[in-house]
């Protein structure tokens, strides 16, 4: 029973250590709590521009680090969530934002699932109101019936 | 019609694969620089050679420039700074360096070391400068027209290959604007 435990133990200790280790650790200290949220959210938001499907907080690289602390710092000046996300666009482009805006370059990949998928429904559509086949046009005719019968008694 | 309906789930397949094919051919890496067409951002700092003396963006200003980010840790700009050194012998182009977080005492051996191919190089510590270009990472070039305005920004290392291919058609244009004077 206590190698048991101790096993369990070992193994939630391994777990927990690991994911620790997982993510960078910072150690920045926020004024209020609605701050700390707010950059929790931003930096997950961000992406790295180094190591692409990484977001901020999830990165190790230096640079990402280097963001977060930029992040901080103009958090701690008070600039809207509005305002970083523009400083970071103006130095890293439409690429470190996770959701993209809305322009000519992304209409393809907001819209184009809705489109998708009326155009799916738009099929669905047309292939259940398709007109099922007449029945009358199945019956054969005098000479067509003549033809089988004989191929049938040709034995 | 009929028959043509039939045959478009192959031809939408087909398109796909293109478009999918075309994609396992593009870098990833490769990105658009949101200052390409924007002024050299600002900046006050000190030149590597000399603690004590501050530069800003209007002493590169002039000249068709190329600003060239290094860095002693990176071992891509060990491999690339032979080029470099030749690049700079062009005088119809200025290099000029831009130390990204490093030791000052190093980035000094290392340009006695292997020769110092810049104008003077900007020691930016903090990356600030390198912030507000959009620097992630090491070696990086700028190409900056006589107007103080980024034209390009290449990531990676430049080589006879890469020169050739990304710079010299861009440098000469330059150069032409230059002489028209536009």
């Amino acid at each position: 029973m206590r190698l048991i435990v101790t096993f369990i133990l070992s193994f939630v200790f391994l777990f927990t250590v690991s994911q620790a280790k997982a993510s960078p650790v910072d150690t920045y200290e926020f004024n209020d709590e609605v701050t700390k949220i707010r950059f929790q959210a931003l930096s997950k938001e961000l992406r790295c521009p180094k190591c692409q499907n990484q977001n901020l907080a999830d990165s190790n690289s230096p640079i990402a680090a280097d963001l977060r602390k930029e992040l901080y710092e103009l958090l701690q000046q008070g600039k809207a969530d509005s305002e970083i996300v523009n400083f970071m666009v103006d130095r890293y482009g439409e690429f470190v934002l996770y959701r993209p805006r809305v322009s000519q370059l992304t209409y393809v990949l907001w819209f184009g699932p809705a489109v998708l998928i009326l155009l799916g429904i738009i099929v669905v559509i047309v292939v259940v109101r398709r007109k099922p086949i007449d029945k009358k046009d199945l019956v054969l005719s005098k000479e067509q019936q003549d033809k089988l019968n004989n191929f049938l008694n040709d034995k | 019609m009929a028959k043509l309906i039939r045959f478009l789930p192959l031809i939408l397949v087909i398109a796909l694969g293109g478009v999918l094919y075309r994609g396992l051919s593009l870098n990833p890496q490769d990105m658009p620089s949101a200052l390409v067409g924007k002024a050299m951002p600002a900046f006050s700092l000190k030149t590597l050679n000399k603690s004590d003396k501050l530069v800003t963006q209007a002493d590169l200003q002039g000249d068709i420039v190329l600003v060239n980010v290094w860095a002693t840790w990176c071992p891509t700009c060990k491999y690339e700074h032979p080029y470099l050194v030749d690049i700079a012998k062009d005088p119809q182009v200025k290099l000029y360096g831009l130390n990204y977080k490093d030791d000052r005492a190093a980035a000094q051996q290392w340009l006695k070391h292997y020769e110092d191919p810049y104008v003077f190089s900007i020691f930016d510590e903090e990356g600030t400068l390198g912030l507000d270009l959009g620097v992630y990472g090491a070696p990086e070039t700028f190409v900056i027209d006589h107007h103080g305005v980024i034209r390009k920004r290449f990531a990676g290392a430049i080589d006879t290959r890469v020169w050739r291919r990304e710079f010299e058609p861009l440098i000469a244009q330059l150069i032409e604007e230059k002489k028209e004077g536009k």
